[in-house]
């Protein structure tokens, strides 16, 4: 009988193994290996590859407490990048404060920049978050230009323009962490980083947290069952400020240069790319999103300096047509996963893929030749582009890259029709084996 | 000292009358449509841009005229072919939407003409002194920037008040859903109107272009006061807009002809600090160089005090 307990129980798994196995800790366990053996893969071993991670770290951070205001609480916010940077501020100055002789470990820095932002996101929440939707945006977007203007002003505290400076190698090293080489840096952003994830997640779960997604969806309703949605906003902006906070000290710590603009529109404006291209419905659609621009925007910008405008329309081609972002693009498949209509959704998707490729080839020729004679115009008619160079000054070129772009829509019509067609029965066959197993 | 009192007034009215022309249409659009359009100030920027293009090759006068036209043509083909598919997801979806395109307008513009600033000099047809006062002159372009803005304004309110189209315009603004059932085919008015916004914006642009500076980040340095004009005037009101937008104009151009700091007023008053204080450092910003921040403390205030704006309705 014994033993038959023991084994039910062992079907049953123990609470703690349960927790570690189950949907929610298995995919945190595998987030902190991946985090852990990242930079050793090759291709990211290099120094290249790991600052990369640590900007992507950075970025991770700072679009989940992006994800707290937008995704969970329905606050559209257009000066995110104060919090981030009067974090990073405090962080930087408290770096000064060690090189001066303050005992304190640097990789205990980023603290200073979470209560920063906690205090500064309490204390500008309490003006902004009176009313929600476009109104919060439109005092949001003021509050930041506000902050910018003052930073630029106050030269003694931010430096201005240029920045003020510090040295993240002094202070005392335990353990022997002098965060000197970069491998250092980047396991100190990882541990902020998974910290941030655990809590906010974390918090998500709390009462409060939930009466987050109650106040987004339905205000007065939330009112009505005795949580002040003012109130609940203003925990859920001042918990996202903090965070914001954190990651702009993770930014001091890795940059050791803080400067007005860490705190000005641009960031802001970035930082909301970066959550809604993620997906703002899922949790890990903010770091998703971190994950792929940071990526982009380093990789491309040796190739081009039109990085902007592509992500400008990339942008807007998720707010027309996937406005669940990636992460919404991604989870959209689950149902379809088990079908076998599925490989033929996969067929059809690769098939697309060619005449996509081709179409998108002649747009950016396109547009980067247009682009380099507008802002190169010492480089003459000449336009190098992947390694040839295109005399511009004869219609040729521009003719090739529009009979490419025209070649590829027409063939892309049918190719999205197919797809259409295979996603379809595909969804029809989840539907019909979802109803049998409610049958059963 | 009535000098400068004279000549501040007078450029801040020119400023403030820019402003206007600008948030009216922002603001009308939101009244209309509840769409906070960030791409509002590209439009201004789109303005200043195809009238200098216009104007290099067939002169000034003719692109006063067609600039906002091209500009208005624009944003109805935004209006039709952008936001009417995203109008359906809300009007989060909608000011992203905007967002969006504020960023790709700037990129665009410097594939047309660069990422320097042009050179968008005052055409020579209106560059001589039209004045003077006190020794001084005040040019004429200054004085048409006026007369335009206010012939604008006259022109718009008249054919609001006097026409069936604006009769039918004002009463979408309240009663869209009545306006349909009447016949009336309301999703064209919201294109109609987001037209107009974009040309009054685009004119703003044509005879702001040489007053400020031509470049790709205009809109950028533009919009967020725009929107501080229309949040103080209060969210859909235009006499509002016009108010805090004359407020804005002179006050700023005021605190820029000031060039004292509070700490030269405790100094007048023999109160002094000591330099290591931190406050010594606030205290020595100079009003000339604090006027960027006026407009948005401007808001802060407004928004402790007075949530609603100036002649909101609602509450902001």
């Amino acid at each position: 009988m014994k033993a038959g307990g023991l084994a039910g129980a062992a079907a049953d798994r123990p609470p703690i193994a349960h927790a570690l196995v189950s949907s929610r800790g298995a995919p945190w366990l595998a987030a902190a290996a991946a985090l852990v053996v990242l930079p050793y893969v090759p291709g990211l071993d290099g120094n290249f590859g790991r600052s990369l991670l640590s900007q992507m770290g950075i970025a991770a951070v700072f679009a989940l407490s992006y994800n707290l205001l937008l995704g969970q609480t329905g606050l559209l916010s257009f000066g995110h990048a104060v919090y981030f940077g009067l974090g990073a501020y405090a962080s930087i100055h408290l770096m000064r404060a060690i090189d001066g002789g303050l005992p304190v470990p640097m990789a205990l820095v980023p603290v200073a920049g979470a209560a920063s932002g906690l205090f500064f996101g309490m204390l500008l929440g309490a003006v902004t978050v009176r009313r929600a939707g476009v109104v919060f945006a439109l005092i949001s977007l003021g509050i930041g230009e506000l902050v910018f203007a003052a930073m630029r002003i106050l030269q003694g505290f931010s430096g201005g323009e240029e920045g003020i400076t510090a040295n993240r190698g002094l202070g005392p090293h335990p353990f022997g962490f002098t965060l000197g080489p970069q491998i250092q840096v980047y396991y100190v952003i990882a541990f902020w980083t998974m910290v941030s994830a655990l809590l906010l997640s974390a918090f998500l779960r709390t009462p409060v947290g939930r009466m987050c997604n109650a106040v987004r969806d339905n205000p007065e309703r939330a009112a009505f069952v005795g949580y002040d949605p003012v109130h609940v906003r203003l925990v859920a902006f001042s918990v996202a400020a903090m965070f914001a906070g954190l990651a702009g000290g993770l930014h001091a710590l890795n940059y050791e240069i803080v400067a007005a603009e860490a705190v000005g529109a641009g960031r802001s404006g970035a930082v909301l790319l970066m959550a809604y291209i993620g997906g703002v419905q899922h949790f890990f659609g903010a770091v998703l999103g971190a994950v792929v621009i940071t990526w982009l925007q380093a990789s491309l910008s040796d190739y081009t300096t039109a990085w902007q405008l592509y992500l400008g329309l990339f942008f807007i081609a998720m707010v027309l047509f996937a406005p669940g972002g990636l992460s919404g693009l991604l989870l959209m498949h689950r149902p379809i996963l088990r079908t076998r209509a599925f490989r033929r959704v996969v067929r059809a998707y690769a098939i697309a893929a060619v005449p996509a490729a081709i179409a998108a080839c002649g747009a950016v020729a396109l547009l980067e030749i247009n682009y380099r004679r507008a802002t190169q115009p010492d480089a003459g008619a000449i336009v190098r582009l992947l390694g040839r160079d295109l005399d511009t000054s004869t219609p040729w070129p521009w003719l090739a890259a529009l009979a490419l772009l025209a070649f590829g829509v027409l063939l892309l019509r049918p190719c999205v029709a197919r797809v259409r067609r295979a996603w379809a029965d595909a969804s029809e066959e989840a539907r019909s084996h979802a109803g049998q197993g409610a049958a059963r | 000292m009535l000098e400068i009192v004279t000549f501040s007034l007078l450029n801040g009215i020119v400023y403030g009358l820019l402003l206007f022309m600008v948030s009216s249409g922002l603001t009308l659009i939101f009244s209309l449509m509840g769409v906070l359009n960030f791409a509002h100030a590209s439009m201004f920027m789109l303005g200043a841009y195809v009238s200098y293009q216009i104007g290099r090759w067939i002169g000034f006068w003719p692109a006063l005229a067609i600039a906002p036209l091209v500009v208005a043509g624009i944003g109805a083909l935004i209006e039709r072919y952008g936001l009417r598919h995203v109008h359906r997801q809300g009007h989060v979806a909608e000011i992203l939407f905007t967002f969006g395109l504020a960023y790709v307008v700037v990129e665009c513009v410097v594939m047309v003409w660069g990422r320097n600033p042009i050179e968008n000099r005052v055409p020579a047809a209106i560059d001589f002194p039209a004045f003077w006062i006190y020794g001084t002159s005040y040019p004429a372009y200054k004085v048409l920037m006026m007369a335009i803005s206010v012939g604008m304004f006259a022109f718009l309110y008249l054919a609001f008040r006097r026409t069936r189209l604006g009769l039918v315009i004002r009463a979408a603004l309240t009663h869209p859903e009545m306006v349909a059932a009447l016949g009336h085919d309301v999703p064209r008015i919201f294109v109609l109107v987001f037209a107009i916004g974009s040309a009054l914006a685009a004119l703003a642009g044509v005879i702001g272009g040489f007053a400020l500076l031509t470049e790709p980040n205009m809109a950028a340095a533009l919009g967020p006061i725009v929107f501080v004009v229309i949040v103080v005037g209060g969210l859909g009101s235009i006499g509002g807009a016009f108010l805090a937008s004359m407020l804005i104009g002179i006050v700023q151009t005021f605190a820029v002809a000031l060039d004292y700091s509070l700490l030269d007023l405790l100094t007048a008053l023999h109160l002094t600090l000591a330099s290591d204080s931190a406050f010594h450092e606030l205290a020595a910003v100079k009003v000339a160089q604090a006027a960027p921040l006026i407009p948005y403390l401007l808001l802060v205030v407004m928004l402790v005090f007075r949530p609603r704006g100036l002649f909101g309705t609602r509450e902001a």
